[in-house]
């Protein structure tokens, strides 16, 4: 008793045949696509590694360029199956390819879903990946004259800036570190000296922020020194001033900023996933339909198409069957040689 | 003398008509390319509108978009005559609209060439708007309260960010105008009060900077204040220091932004103008091949295309004829009558002498 069989007539297996090249195209156009999101989500992580101190993983979007060329190639071939499906001839040197064709297909379906489910999990080591190399960053920041971390104040103002956000947590994380190099500090200075010795480590301590934490769209020009003092500015207080400096912190934006680019992508990835499996169920439809045809030299012939042979109980008893008989098929040689011996 | 007379049997204008055929399909596809660029051209000069004073720059891609969307309609309907070209009971229909045809491709093709001169002709107007807009955009800086500048301050600050520039002509531009609000000033305080005494205008002038002027590469934190003076900041000279802020005026980065966007788009229009002259030329051909072989007794067989019916001299002066022609239409009728009775009368006079 098949699974689901489904009677076709010449003109059903047309049309089938055409709708499923349509479709397998459209599957090769959106292969294309998850390539591309791959190489942009890599280039992107790219950009922010050094927020992330070099150690960000690759994983994902060296995965999505990877199912992006399969889907690609597996596509273009189902759609050559198709194009050739129609004329017996060119069909029959298909045929014995079909079968591992097919269980290609599942294995490239088990995959996205492996990928899929890496998007969605993945995001938990950027969360964590982007804490540590910002508080790594903002260490860093005053070190303009060390090799390797010369640029870190660029790339962190930059990211500041772009990004509109001040800071790891929040714009306080910029207190808590010496972010003027030593280098513009006048030692001889008595208010250098006194800040210098107020903590056990002898570091420069300040409530202010950096520039790039400013807000264009506050009315006032931006206030950067003495952020917690109300009264070295005219008409201030700190407490309801939400428009000097921007609030949000720079891990939440970025976090936010790559988990909404890797939901995304997770949801194409699905969608990519059902159009697959339409793709297996309708190529398993047509080739179906093409081998039960009771005379061949007829096309106007009826025929019948199914998707699985048995039923699926039957089917999976089956493979389970095969399975075992492989396992044990070491076992059954060496009993069969001792039964000939004897 | 014809102009440029090429032999056509009936396979070469079969190929002509299928070879124009595709041309003017690139032409629409250029067309439409051209349509786009003038489109994103206006976007990009809209975005930064509020800095320029006026909009004589807009001249520009309104005619890229003019252009644009008649190169398309132009060269679709000559796909259309092409398709047409081999039947010759549908092509006699076109013979008129290829006489407008040939008139609109041709005025096509000076508008584009006027694209790329108005584009470097303009870069003088372009400069002198933006001056004007910058200037008044560091001047109403402070007015965050106003009705209709509030949001003039961000403007500014982020078009400093994004382009990496300072001031108008440099950062000093800022030490010349009050821009800090006088909503933020202690006017009990000593130093504010001889500031404000220190100028005629009594306007709080500072040699200090907005936020949005420094640079993010430079190896020190941020100096916004007392720029001028070495002794405010540890280890700083005002004339040595060149990382703190931008040093490049907005209107320079401005004009430079432009003028490369529309430099950029100069080898897309030159190419348009080169195929929609050679989509003319050969249409020119296709129709006087078409009509030669229509006008013989074996419509397969050879005729003749050309450019001009006569030299380029003999055309230009066929056409002032027409024209003044049909300039003096009322007054040439009494010369003819007055004409045809003295040719009336020379005709009978050698009459009796035959």
């Amino acid at each position: 008793m098949p699974f689901m069989p489904v009677k076709f007539n010449l003109q059903k297996r047309v049309k089938l045949a055409q709708g499923l090249w349509m479709i397998y195209w459209l599957s090769v156009i959106v292969g294309i696509l998850i390539f591309s999101l791959g190489i942009f989500f890599k280039i992107e992580l790219r950009k922010r590694s050094e927020m992330m101190d070099n150690n960000e993983s690759h994983l994902v979007p060296n995965l999505l360029i990877l199912v992006g060329l399969l889907a690609c190639g597996v596509s273009a071939f189902g759609g050559k199956v198709c194009h050739d499906s129609l004329d017996p001839v060119k069909f029959a040197k298909w045929k014995p390819m079909l079968k591992p064709y097919l269980l290609l297909c599942c294995g490239f379906n088990a995959l996205m879903l492996l990928t899929v489910l890496l998007c969605f999990l993945m995001q938990f080591a950027v969360y964590l990946t982007l804490a540590e190399g910002l508080k790594n960053s903002i260490k860093f920041y005053k070190d303009t004259d060390t090799p390797g971390r010369c640029f870190m104040k660029r790339t962190l103002d930059m990211t500041q800036i772009e990004f509109r956000c001040c800071g790891n947590n929040n714009f306080r994380d910029w207190f808590e570190v010496q972010w003027i190099s030593n280098r513009y500090l006048d030692m001889s200075n008595d208010l250098v000296k006194d800040r210098v010795l107020s903590n056990v480590e002898g570091k420069y301590l300040m409530d202010s922020v950096p520039f790039s934490c400013c807000n264009p769209g506050s009315p006032r020009p931006c206030i950067q020194h003495h952020l917690t003092n109300n009264s070295a500015h005219y008409d201030y207080d700190h407490r309801i001033e939400e428009l000097n400096i921007w609030t949000r912190g720079c891990r939440e934006a970025l976090f936010s900023y790559f988990s909404n680019m890797m939901n995304s992508i997770g949801m194409l990835i699905i969608a990519t996933i059902i159009l697959e499996s339409a793709d297996m169920a309708g190529l398993k439809y047509l080739t179906t339909a093409l081998e039960t045809m009771e005379d061949p030299e007829n096309p106007e012939c009826e025929s019948e198409g199914w998707l699985l042979e048995k039923s699926v109980k039957e089917t999976f008893s089956e493979m389970l069957a095969k399975m075992k008989t492989l396992g044990a098929s070491n076992q059954v040689e060496g009993g069969d040689a001792a039964e000939a011996a004897t | 003398m014809v102009l440029l007379k090429i032999k056509f049997t009936q396979q070469r204008r079969v190929h002509l008509a299928q070879g124009l055929w595709l041309l003017s399909w690139m032409a629409v596809m250029w067309g439409a390319i051209i349509f786009c660029l003038g489109v994103y051209l206006k976007t990009e000069l809209l975005r930064r509108d509020e800095v320029m004073d006026n909009t004589e720059i807009h001249v520009v891609p309104n005619i890229l978009m003019m252009v644009g969307l008649a190169s398309i309609g132009t060269n679709w309907v000559a796909s259309r005559v092409c398709q047409d070209s081999m039947d010759a009971t549908r092509f006699p229909r076109w013979k008129v609209l290829l006489l407008v045809w040939f008139a609109v491709a041709a005025v096509l093709c000076c508008l584009l060439i006027a694209v790329v001169v108005l584009s470097f002709a303009l870069q003088g107007r372009l400069e002198e708007s933006l001056k004007v807009g910058l200037r008044n955009g560091i001047r109403f800086y402070k007015d965050t309260d106003v009705p209709g500048r509030c949001f003039q301050k961000e403007t500014i600050d982020r078009l400093q960010m994004e382009f990496r520039c300072c001031g108008n002509n440099n950062f000093k531009d800022w030490f010349e105008v009050q821009w800090v609000s006088s909503r933020y000033l202690n006017f009990t305080s000593k130093e504010v009060k001889d500031r404000i005494r220190s100028n005629v205008d009594g306007r709080y002038l500072l040699d200090g900077i907005p936020f949005s002027c420094c640079n993010p590469s430079s190896p020190r934190p941020c100096l916004l204040y007392h720029l001028t003076d070495n002794n405010a900041h540890y280890s700083y000279d005002y004339h040595s220091e060149e990382l703190n802020v931008y040093s490049r005026g907005c209107r320079q980065a401005l004009t430079d932004y432009y003028m490369q966007l529309m430099n950029s788009t100069g080898p897309g229009v030159l190419s348009v103008i080169l195929i929609q002259i050679s989509v003319l030329l050969s249409m020119r051909y296709l129709q006087t091949a078409m009509e030669g072989a229509m006008g013989l007794e074996d419509p397969e067989g050879e005729s003749e295309g050309y450019l001009l019916e006569k030299g380029v001299k003999e055309t230009f002066e066929d056409l002032k004829v027409n024209a003044l022609t049909m300039l003096k239409f009322g007054q040439v009728d009494p010369n003819d009558t007055e004409g045809s009775s003295e040719a009336a009368e020379k005709d009978a006079s050698p009459t009796p002498a035959s």
